[in-house]
């Protein structure tokens, strides 16, 4: 039997058979990390296909489902400091006042999945804690969501509370999430807007490199 | 003679619940002008929708929630704890900006009631989120991946003894009761009622008691100023409320994560769940226009919007039950109102398989120049001032964009200049630039 191709399989989706491909790789002493490398490079896919129109929300999600679940196989067989190189660090969270996460979620999924490391702050983020973590990390992107309109002002109040602490030019800032447009970007001072999560992800490697 | 009811075809029905709308009983208006006002409104809001002849002029109905309240410096906390508050900002709102219908308050609710029954599905101002900002909803799974089969059985049981108390802390103990169908002769009476009996049961029954007489305080404040701004010459175009099948299940009982993977691992038991409950939504619209006496059926889309499912997706999962709930809707004489939040672009062609002025749209980010070529012979479309530009730009900017929107939407009729969003804050020289602007340049000659 011809060996089965995770990247493909995840790619495309099949959960059942991807898990059962990482099953029997498991049991045949293929290297963890060689397992959870073809599952990024398969998320790598999934985001691209999302580019392309070709994947929606549901797929995104559902990919991270798999995702999810081919990690917490591999993981306990993969020994300390294997980790594999990241390109540079993310701060990511929702904007105070605000509680969604869906996006914001998505966002984190997809940069980690390109090779970023990303602090989640989670939601209804107060500005200093966006500044208090760019310093802890020396993190030199942070992208701020917010699904409501009071998050103009939040984002607005943030990116001054960055400024305030003397790191605005040490970070790019990038925003996103239901109503952000040019105008709001405009706004809050940010450096830039994506529409989705793969735009974000494309700002990051701008930014970064990688 | 008249017509019965059921006799009748579904634009009788129509034509009967708009005579009683425009009947506007038991209001007192202040004045003749209130009253010719009042009447103009919804011949204006009747003439675009059902695109027969041209109105007077564009209909404005900014729609929002928290946004009349932030005008005036009521914070969110005030207006869900202090009705007076909300109401005397809905009422100045109405007086100094005179948009042709009002957004009814009721839809911001009473935050005593919310706090009686420890409500879970949402965190509100002061409860969970600060005092200044909005009530917003709380991803999770209220209803869990194994329980399709349970709600398809009988979705009644399922809200009353699964659902509900999960989403209202006091509510919890009303699990024990029994179904009600178990209950059809006299050996059964006393048994049926030991439950009623349990301690925790009985502290469930008096926490509904309280939220009920909160309720009837919220409703009779609600309905003085609902009154009054009849009386003042504005008319309500929202009577009855529903849901498209797919967003029951994706917002209120299965949140968005889960929603999107049952579309993956059990999409039968989805459609078929779908199917079982859109006849329950269709009921709820027609029953509360008919209580209200107004057409008028709110419809937020939320999960079908572009990007939240491919187009097969929305084929397959999203189109069928909200169509068969327009329909539905529109067959009893109700006028569905479809608030379609991000942008619709890739569904527009879906639009053209609902018949001629069945329902209206009010879009946010849809290109409309596309919907009028496609659906404006077809459907009234409105909306889409952006959000973004009411709270951040200016009233030059705001004019400019309302002027192409009557140029390009508005022409020949089938256009309602609305925000794209339910406005949550607000900022006072775009919102009047946007009506004044309206009421000048939107007029047909």
């Amino acid at each position: 039997m011809a060996k089965k191709d995770l990247v493909k399989t995840l790619a495309d989706l099949k959960e059942k058979e991807a898990l059962e491909i990482v099953e029997s790789r498991l049991k045949a002493g293929d290297a963890p990390l060689g397992i959870l490398d073809d599952a990024r490079r398969a998320l790598e896919i999934v985001g691209k296909r999302f580019s392309d129109c070709e994947y929606f929300i549901p797929d995104l999600v559902y990919s991270g489902e798999i995702l999810k679940q081919i990690t917490e196989m591999v993981k306990p067989k993969v020994k300390k400091g294997q980790e594999a190189k990241r390109l540079g660090k993310v701060v990511v969270g929702t904007v105070a006042g605000d509680i969604h996460d869906i996006g914001k979620d998505i966002v984190v999924f997809m940069l980690d999945v390109n090779g970023f490391e990303v602090f989640d702050l989670g939601i209804d983020v107060p500005a200093q804690k966006f500044v208090d973590k760019i310093k802890e990390t020396g993190s030199k992107v942070v992208g701020l969501s917010g699904f409501l309109t009071v998050a103009f002002e939040s984002m607005k109040e943030t990116v001054e509370a960055i400024k305030k602490a003397g790191l605005r030019n040490e970070v790019k800032i990038m925003i996103g999430g239901g109503q952000i447009d040019e105008q709001v970007r405009t706004f809050t001072g940010a450096d830039a807007y994506g529409k989705d999560a793969m735009e974000g992800v494309k700002l990051a490697k701008g930014w970064i490199g990688g | 003679m008249e017509k019965k009811w059921e006799e009748m075809s579904a634009k009788e029905k129509r034509e009967a619940r708009f005579k009683t709308w425009l009947s506007a009983e038991g209001v007192k208006f202040e004045s003749p002008e209130a009253e010719d006002t009042y009447r103009k409104a919804i011949m204006r809001f009747k003439d675009a929708v059902l695109l027969e002849k041209t109105p007077d002029r564009v209909p404005i109905f900014p729609l929002g929630t928290f946004f009349q309240a932030y005008l005036y410096g009521v914070t969110p906390h005030e207006c869900m704890y202090d009705y007076g508050k909300l109401l005397s900002a809905s009422k100045r709102f109405l007086q100094d900006y005179k948009p042709d219908y009002y957004g009814s308050p009721a839809f911001i609710g009473s935050g005593k009631i919310l706090d009686i029954l420890d409500y879970k599905l949402y965190r509100w101002p002061g409860h969970g989120v600060s005092q200044n900002s909005i009530y917003q909803y709380v991803e999770g799974e209220y209803m869990k991946a194994e329980e399709y089969p349970a709600l398809i059985d009988d979705p009644t049981d399922f809200w009353m003894r699964n659902y509900l108390p999960r989403v209202f802390g006091a509510w919890e103990p009303l699990t024990h009761l029994t179904p009600f169908p178990n209950l059809w002769e006299v050996v059964g009476v006393s048994g049926w009622m030991i439950p009623f009996g349990i301690p925790p049961v009985q502290n469930a029954l008096k926490a509904l008691i309280e939220a009920g007489t909160e309720a009837m305080a919220w409703i009779q404040q609600i309905m003085g100023f609902e009154m009054e701004a009849r009386g003042m010459g504005f008319p309500t175009a929202i009577g009855g409320a529903a849901k498209a099948p797919f967003d029951i299940l994706a917002d209120t009982l299965r949140g968005t994560r889960a929603i999107m993977v049952d579309m993956y691992r059990q999409p039968d038991m989805l459609l078929k769940a779908m199917e079982r409950i859109t006849p329950l939504y269709i009921k709820q619209g027609v029953g509360m226009a008919t209580f209200a006496g107004n057409p008028v059926v709110f419809i937020p889309l939320h999960k079908g919007a572009d990007g939240f499912m491919s187009d097969e997706q929305f084929k397959k999962f999203y189109w069928p039950s909200l169509k068969a709930l327009i329909l539905g809707l529109a067959d009893e004489g109700c006028v569905p109102f479809l608030f379609c939040e991000g942008s619709y672009n890739t569904r527009l062609e879906y639009l053209k398989e609902l018949p001629k002025a069945s329902c209206f749209w009010i879009f946010d980010r849809t290109d409309m120049a596309n919907a009028k070529k496609l659906l404006g012979k077809r459907l009234c479309l409105g909306g889409n001032v952006p959000a973004g530009m009411i709270l951040t730009g200016t009233a030059e900017q705001v004019k400019a964009y309302c002027k192409n929107l009557i140029d390009v939407v508005g022409k020949g009729g089938g256009y309602i200049m609305a925000f794209g969003t339910s406005m949550d804050d607000g900022k006072a020289d775009t919102i009047h630039a946007m009506i004044d602007f309206t009421k000048e340049y939107g007029v047909y000659k």
